[in-house]
Parts: C-alpha cells; structure tokens; sequence
C-alpha cells in the first residue's frame, strides 16, 4: 500500500493563500473614503450591470474584489441576514459588526476546511455613524481576518503603490468630488507607470449622512461622477 | 457564521425566504382558532383618489376593539418604497406586520436584483401575501389593504384594492376600504373630478373620511380639541411625501369652517 504523501498543516495553508491571493491580485482595486458628509466607495469597474458595490441595509454598505460570483453569493446572503434580523428586531439592530462578523467566520471556515477551495475574495462592510467619529469600516479577507480601518482602504490588485498615495494624500474632511477624485488618483498609481482611469469606468456609490431616508446608500451616476472629476 | 441557507441559490423574495428560514415568523402562520376573539383592534376607513401626476391617500386616526376606542391617533398610511404606500383597513395587529413585511419584500427585491419592482409586481406580491392570510379571514381576522403607486413607466398614480381571497383589481380614479368606506366612496363619488390639483384631491378625500365619520361609528373625523387629523400622503414623481400635520390641519379646518353652515358637506348639482 502507497503512503499519501504528507503535507505538513503550514504549507497547507500557504498554499491555499497563495491561492486566493494570487486570485484577488488578478483584478482591479476598490478603494473606500471618509468623507466629509460620509463614507464613498470608488472601484474601477467597466461593467455597468455586475456591481462591485451594493446596498447591504439602511447604513451599511459593502464592496469587493474577486471572483463575482463567490462575492455576490456573500452579498446575497449578507443582504438575507440583514433583512431577517431587521425583520425580526427592529431596523435599528442590524449592526455592520454582525455582519463583518458573520463574513469573517463563513470565508475564514471555508478557507481551513479542506473540502472547498478558499474564496478568491476580500470585502469591505462599512457602517455609517451618527458622525464621522462612529463611523466603521471593515477589512475582510480570504482566511477570515478582519481589520479595522480608518479614513480610507484600498483593496484587490495591485495595492501598496495605490496605500502610498493614499497615505501622502489623504485628509480628513475632504468633500465628495475631491474624495472621488482622490481615490481615482490612487486607483490610478497601481503600477509602475501612473495611468489615468476614465471616468466612466469607475463605479461609485456613498453612504451619505445628509440623506432624510432611512436609506443612506446611494449610486452615483457616470454623469455625476464625471461633474465631480471635471 | 452565515447560515447555509443564505449561502445557497434562492429566489429574491423575502417572503419566501422567511418561509424556508423562519416560518414562525410570517403574519399568516398562525392558525390558532381564532373564533369570536374579543379584544381586536380593527383599523377602519382609507380613502385613496388619483390626480394628473400623482395618486393621494388619506385614512382616519381612529383604531376600535369591538364599541370601545383603541387608539386616537393609530397610523393606517404606511410608505412601502419610495413609490408606494400600503394603507390598511381590517385586524390591525395582521395588517400591520403584514405591512412590514411587504415593505422588507420590496426592499429585499431591489438590493438582491439592483432594480426596483413593476408596480403591477408590487401588487401581485401584496395579493400573494393577502391570499395567504386566508385562513386567518375564515376565522374574523381579516387585512384588506389598499395599494396606491406612482407608475414611473406610465406616469400616473395607480390604485389597487383587493378582497381577502387576494383578488386584485386596479381602480382608475378613486376607492376606499374599511367600516366607513361605503360611506367615502359614495363621497368622492359625488366630490371627485379627474382634473383636481393635489390639494384639491386631498380635500376630497378628506371630505369623504368626514362623511364616513359622520355615519359610521367605527371611523375617526378630525378631533379638533386633541388636534389629531387624517394622516395623507401622496405620491408623485418625485416619490412619496406624507403630508405635514399643518397643511393636513388646515384644509380639515376649512372643510369644518364649511360644515358649520351646511353639516353635510357641499352639494353636487342635480343634472
């Protein structure tokens, strides 16, 4: 009888890292953004049907980058949670910590189970306080980890020249065209050489604290985001 | 952790979604024997009346459990998306959770699909909903609401009413339901015209909730030493607006200014 080969537990788990990584470095960067009226969320997105950005509840909201269709199922079923728990409490109680929390055990059990292949993924679950000091924002990845983020984060692809950018460049308390423009600069130092990304190829949606719905998520159209840039 | 069942390939209804999860939690899953249950809270009269450009719809503040007052000042108008409003007359208990979860449906829909429902979907689902509640209308516990939206395809405000079997049926100009609606129908009836402006409209149909006041005892008309008003809402183009108390306040007052001198209301002419 033939022993299987061993494989010992640490290479085990680099190898299905180096997976998922080398999946979510193959796409395009989304970058998130305090602003002054609110949290915006910038991706670079050709597509005009398959959104990388969604409403998940009232104040939360949610992006990522990866494969589509493992992150739209993650959607969905964050869209489900909020919407029984909403139902089922009072609209107040849907909390973006519960949902980072639901997502950081589902994507972290599917990465260490060794049936299923880890999720090429990484999200973002942002929050919307009363101010910008309560605001949250989530940073969750392949394994399951979750950080905290403050002020702005950058995710997928190529992200350590676009975090130098926005580590020069970031400031508290910008507006919402300067904010877009920001970010579409720092999108745009994801490689060696600065590319300019058009307009109409980036996909953008706020949480904005000024709205009177109850629904604080809102797309922005190409032709705003155009006005904001020009 | 997020349960397996939200995970998996589903349809984008939250009605069914709750059916598989947590039936316990859905308005119709209850089926208790019901009988001559004392104590219920009935919501009563809703008057609704389109007008170019947009749909009205006003209900009474008053809620009853058999002869008694329940509540002065219960809400029976409740928006459901930024184009719709539900109001309900019936058990008000059923009504108003039904109510809720119409309103996470549509919403629930939007997200998951990215685009809003046809208002015909819309009111395809609330029949659904309604139809399910039959069991619970055999036993006295009946919720008929009425459906009224802004058509952004067609540009007009859409009315919808139905029976507890789920029956749909779209009314062009103007309906009621509840206690009082014999009554407010018969009203606007007399009242209404298709070229009325929005305020116009809504002293119509503030009109018809007075009259159904007037003869059914289960309707609330505007109590004027607790200031409580019906609450009306409208919906344009640019999506629902309930009514500020004030200007609600202000066209009830005339229509009472006017009632002193003629306790029944304007007249229309004979031919």
């Amino acid at each position: 009888m033939t022993q299987p080969f061993y494989v010992s537990p640490e290479q085990l788990m680099k190898d299905r890292a180096d997976f998922a990584r080398k999946g979510i470095a193959r796409g395009r960067s989304v970058a998130v953004v305090q602003y002054r009226d609110g949290i915006v969320f910038v991706a670079e997105n050709p597509s005009r049907a398959l959104h990388k950005i969604s409403e998940i509840y009232d104040r939360i909201g949610f992006a990522a980058v990866g494969r589509y269709n493992e992150f739209e199922n993650l959607r969905i079923a964050g869209v489900r949670l909020a919407d029984v728990r909403g139902y089922s409490y009072d609209r107040r109680d849907v909390t973006g910590r519960a949902l980072a929390n639901a997502y950081a055990q589902t994507l972290g059990t599917i990465f260490s189970s060794g049936g299923e292949k880890p999720y090429e993924v990484e999200l973002f679950v942002a929050e919307l306080g009363e101010s910008a000091a309560d605001d949250q924002m989530y940073r969750l990845t392949y394994d399951g980890s979750v950080a905290d983020v403050q002020g702005w984060a950058v995710m997928g692809g190529t992200t350590e020249p676009v975090e130098t950018w926005f580590e020069q460049h970031y400031e508290a308390d910008l507006d919402l065209p300067a904010a877009i423009g920001l970010a579409r600069t720092a999108l745009g130092h994801d490689g060696t050489d600065t590319r300019e990304v058009p307009p109409e190829s980036l996909e953008v949606a706020v949480l904005d604290r000024t709205r009177t719905q109850l629904r604080k998520f809102k797309r922005i159209p190409d032709a705003a985001v155009a006005d904001a840039l020009s | 952790m997020l349960p397996e069942a939200f995970r998996s390939v589903g349809s984008s209804s939250f009605a069914d979604l709750l059916a598989q999860h947590a039936p316990e939690q859905l308005p119709t899953s209850r089926t208790a024997e019901a009988g001559a249950l004392a104590g219920v809270t009935h919501g009563t009269t809703i008057v609704a009346a389109t007008f170019p450009g947009g749909v009205v719809m006003a209900g009474d503040r008053r809620a009853t459990m058999g002869n008694v007052i329940a509540q002065r000042d219960i809400q029976k108008v409740f928006p459901t998306d930024e184009y719709s409003c539900v109001g309900i007359a019936g058990t008000a208990g059923i009504a108003v959770e039904m109510t809720r979860l119409f309103q996470v449906e549509l919403e629930h829909y939007e997200k998951i699909e990215g685009m809003v429902l046809s208002t015909d979907g819309k009111a395809n689902r609330l029949a659904a909903l309604i139809r399910g509640n039959l069991g619970m209308a055999m036993q006295g516990l009946a919720v008929v609401p009425l459906f009224a939206a802004y058509d952004l395809h067609l540009g007009v405000g859409r009315i919808f009413a139905f029976d507890v079997t789920g029956n749909k049926n779209e009314e062009r100009a103007f309906h009621s339901v509840g206690s009082g609606s014999l009554f407010a129908r018969g009203s606007l009836k007399k009242l209404y015209r298709d070229d009325l402006t929005e305020r116009e409209t809504v002293t119509a149909a503030v009109q018809a909730l007075y009259d159904a006041a007037d003869d059914d005892t289960a309707t609330g008309g505007p109590d004027l030493a607790r200031r409580i008003f019906p609450m009306v809402a409208v919906i344009t183009a640019d999506g629902f607006r309930a009514w500020p108390e004030a200007d609600t306040a202000a066209v009830a007052d005339e229509i009472i200014a006017a009632r002193l001198h003629a306790p029944d209301g304007p007249s229309a002419p004979l031919i």
